[in-house]
């Protein structure tokens, strides 16, 4: 029989993939070799000239990168201690645990850039009221306008956003383990501790590999929480890369060199995510 | 006779201005106290218009500043005219590229845009020039010269005039004139109480008032209301600051950059001395001050927290509102100057007295080329600023909408509509009008790629606000930034636009 029409079925996930992934990556790299500007707008063509800029003459480019590095390594752990934490209280049997469960999820169906705003409310040093109540107690942090502490503020809201998803694969994934090694577990008269380290963790593992790098490819793309809460300020301390190449980009209409970081970024982010994934299995999983 | 004097009376009442004020005012309270003025865009005249079927599309400001005044007068075009207006907000520092990026795909998603001012170079070539009908209007003929100006390049006007900015000093009146303040400020100073003249002396006084309940409300106040946040149009900020050092009326040809060589003049000791002033403010200004917009900086001094502010008039016109607990109690004045001024020439200090005003423009908007409602779109901005709704939107601070027709420096405005006192309107129209009179003025870059050089100025001096960088090490950092623009954009294309402006600024236009 003759099943050359069966390709005809391909086709419109394959438009679909051309159109939302294959053709803007190839008109990136496209415009990342143009001058494309607010003064000289149009493909021409410029050579590797963006690039050569971005490699020799950028140190803010890497600057923001290594700042986004540390504050989505930062944010991902703790999202994964936290979510760990309340997924593995709301995986055992207490009193409503229906309404916890939907409880820790809240941030997460909340409006990220809405969130924001609330939060630089809160955080504001003058009018918000976490110093309202900390100047209780004699202390009033400068959570915007210390290149440190801005760091820090940016850390919160992002854990504060995002463990709700961290805590909802965990407990999928708890919910799924076997009854088996646990009863085990039990039998042999393990602690509650004992049980976590040796039983509960290992088998989390593949999942939390899984979650862990869901999350890092979120968080490496961190944007809103900065242009609402911060700009990127004080000064640079809390620019991270998408905000710098949104800067470059969409404020200042460098679209070729926009581009050029933009992919390089992208490279850079394959790298190395699959780098920490290798490495995450080997220490989780022990192959 | 009697009844004769009625009957003129009542046809008066009927057929004047005033009769059809009451009648607009009642359905549209927000010009309740001029009523509709007659003019080619006035309530009236709109009413007339029949744009029913067909939508509007605007991308302005988020609300209040000028986001709010450009929904509420679309909303009243729609009930007079039957039109559809979408309005879309945007944050200030989106507002170029929401427009650039369809202009440059050839696509009109928005019939109206605004922007700055300064936008204009970029933006002229897709932009339909404002029609003659409008430019030949009692209303336009009324817009001043240097706003006309503004709105214009190369004598074809492309920006519909709604907004006339410039940077001055506010302060609290009822502080600084206040004697027994002025007893207590010389006995722990040693120094006089009075209205700032130079950038040292606002520094001193904002200091010594920074931190505590000077007004007796029960709440700590501050030195200084400033927008120092960045990317929020910081930049302008600094430039005021600088002016009094680096703007040298003996020095013509240029302020930002020597025209002749097109090297930057933003790192020579004027612009480093004016940086360290800044840098100096963040300690009298409210906490959390650094991090200010223009929006916290209007509330700031508006809600009485800080002794001066100087940028736009929103923050001033947001004090005298009726609801503010200041009304009445401020003061406006030129912005400070400096006892020394840098001559980039002889590159050397003068040590004389130099002020000079920051003229910012301010918003501009446009109606793009590609428009298919071109005539709604022109009717849409002149009635924007019609008379009565442009004397309504002057006196609500948060509108963002700021004088620049010349009967706007009428005193009696402010003192009849808006229950101002009388020496402080006196003295806010004078501050403006000195503004416009003055020789030595300093106007925004109008180059190609301007947000490139105004971003570039906004990164460095936040950097060195945060103590990331030393005032020098920062605008170092800027020239060599501008340098490289300069270099991309083309040095010809860069000085013919800058051209322009310096003639502006050694008044040659």
């Amino acid at each position: 029989m003759n099943f050359k029409h069966k390709y005809f079925f391909l086709f419109p996930g394959l438009f679909v993939l051309i159109g939302i992934l294959i053709f803007p990556i190839i008109f990136v790299v496209r415009l990342s070799l143009s001058g494309w500007n607010s003064y000289n707008p149009g493909l021409d063509y410029i050579g590797l000239e963006n690039y050569i800029r971005l490699f020799t003459d950028d140190p803010r480019f890497w600057e923001s990168f290594f700042r986004l590095s540390f504050l989505s390594v930062t944010t991902v752990i703790l999202q994964y201690v936290i979510g760990f934490a309340l997924a593995h209280m709301v995986w055992k049997d207490i009193k409503f645990k229906r309404f916890f469960r939907v409880l820790f999820l809240v941030p997460m169906m909340t409006t990220p850039v809405i969130m924001t705003v609330i939060w630089r409310t809160f955080f504001h040093e003058s009018l918000g009221p976490v110093n309202d109540i900390l100047s209780v107690f004699g202390v009033a942090p400068k959570w915007l306008t210390d290149p440190v502490i801005a760091k820090f503020t940016v850390i919160i809201v992002e854990v504060w956003q995002w463990t709700p998803f961290m805590f909802l694969l965990l407990l999928a994934g708890l919910l799924s383990l076997p009854k088996e090694p646990f009863l085990a577990a039990a039998i042999d008269g393990a602690s509650p501790v004992r049980k976590f380290i040796y039983v509960t963790f290992p088998l989390m593992a593949p999942i939390s590999i899984g979650a862990i790098i869901i999350r890092l490819i979120e968080a490496s793309k961190i944007m809103d929480t900065v242009y609402v809460l911060t700009s990127g300020g004080p000064g640079t301390s809390t620019e991270t890369s998408s905000f710098y190449i949104f800067i470059k980009g969409l404020r200042e209409f460098q679209m070729g060199y926009a581009a050029s970081m933009s992919f390089t970024y992208l490279i850079i982010m394959i790298i190395s995510l699959t780098i920490i994934a290798k490495v995450l299995t080997k220490v989780l999983l022990k192959e | 006779m009697k009844t004769c004097l009625t009957a003129i009376i009542s046809s008066l009442m009927i057929f004047s201005p005033m009769a059809y004020a009451d009648k607009w005012s009642d359905q549209f309270p927000h010009i309740k106290a001029t009523g509709d003025i007659p003019g080619d865009c006035s309530y009236e005249k709109m009413s007339k218009k029949n744009y029913k079927g067909k939508t509007l599309k605007i991308n302005t400001h988020a609300i209040p500043v000028m986001g709010e005044p450009t929904a509420l007068h679309a909303e009243q075009f729609e009930k007079l005219t039957g039109a559809k207006v979408e309005v879309t907000h945007t944050p200030a520092g989106d507002l170029y590229s929401k427009a650039m990026v369809p202009f440059q795909a050839g696509q009109a998603p928005y019939d109206v845009v605004f922007g700055f001012s300064n936008f204009i170079n970029d933006w002229k070539r897709y932009l339909a020039p404002v029609p003659k009908k409008y430019m030949n209007s009692p209303e336009m003929k009324d817009v001043t010269k240097s706003h006309m100006g503004v709105s214009s390049w190369d004598g074809t006007m492309y920006q519909y005039p709604v907004d006339g900015d410039r940077h001055y000093l506010k302060y609290r009146k009822d502080v600084i004139d206040n004697p027994e303040m002025q007893k207590k400020y010389k006995a722990d100073t040693g120094k006089e109480l009075k209205v700032p003249t130079t950038w040292k002396e606002y520094g001193e006084m904002a200091k010594y008032f920074n931190g505590w309940d000077w007004d007796g409300d029960g709440e700590k106040e501050y030195g200084s209301a400033e927008v120092m946040k960045k990317d929020d149009l910081m930049f302008a900020a600094f430039f005021s600051r600088s002016v009094a050092y680096a703007k040298n009326p003996r020095t013509p040809g240029g302020f930002f950059f020597d025209l002749e060589t097109m090297k930057p003049n933003i790192n020579n000791p004027g612009f480093v001395e004016a940086l360290t002033d800044w840098v100096e403010a963040t300690k009298y200004v409210p906490p959390g001050g650094t991090n200010f917009g223009l929006g916290d900086e209007i509330g700031s001094f508006g809600g009485g927290q800080t002794l001066f502010s100087f940028s736009w008039d929103d923050a001033f016109i947001a004090a005298m509102q009726d609801d503010s607990p200041i009304k009445n109690k401020v003061g406006a004045a030129p912005l400070p100057g400096a006892n020394k001024v840098w001559n980039r020439v002889s590159n050397s200090w003068e040590n004389q007295y130099n002020q000079a005003p920051y003229i910012v423009w301010g918003w501009a908007v446009g109606v793009a080329k590609k428009s298919k409602v071109k005539d709604m779109a022109f009717d849409y901005l002149c009635f924007f600023s019609n008379g009565a709704n442009h004397q309504a939107d002057l006196a609500i601070g948060r509108f963002g909408v700021n004088p620049f027709k010349n009967s706007d420096f009428d005193p009696n405005i402010y003192i009849n509509s808006m229950g101002w006192d009388p020496e402080i309107a006196n003295s806010y129209t004078k501050t403006l009008l000195d503004m416009e009179k003055s020789n030595n003025r300093v106007f925004p870059l109008r180059v190609p790629g301007v947000f490139e050089f105004t971003s570039a100025v906004a990164t460095g001096t936040s950097k060195a606000l945060a103590g990331q960088l030393s005032p020098q090490e920062a605008l170092d950092e800027v020239a060599k930034e501008w340098e490289a623009i300069v270099s991309r954009v083309g040095k010809k294309a860069v000085q013919d636009a800058y051209a322009v402006g310096v003639k502006m600024e050694d008044n040659k236009l």
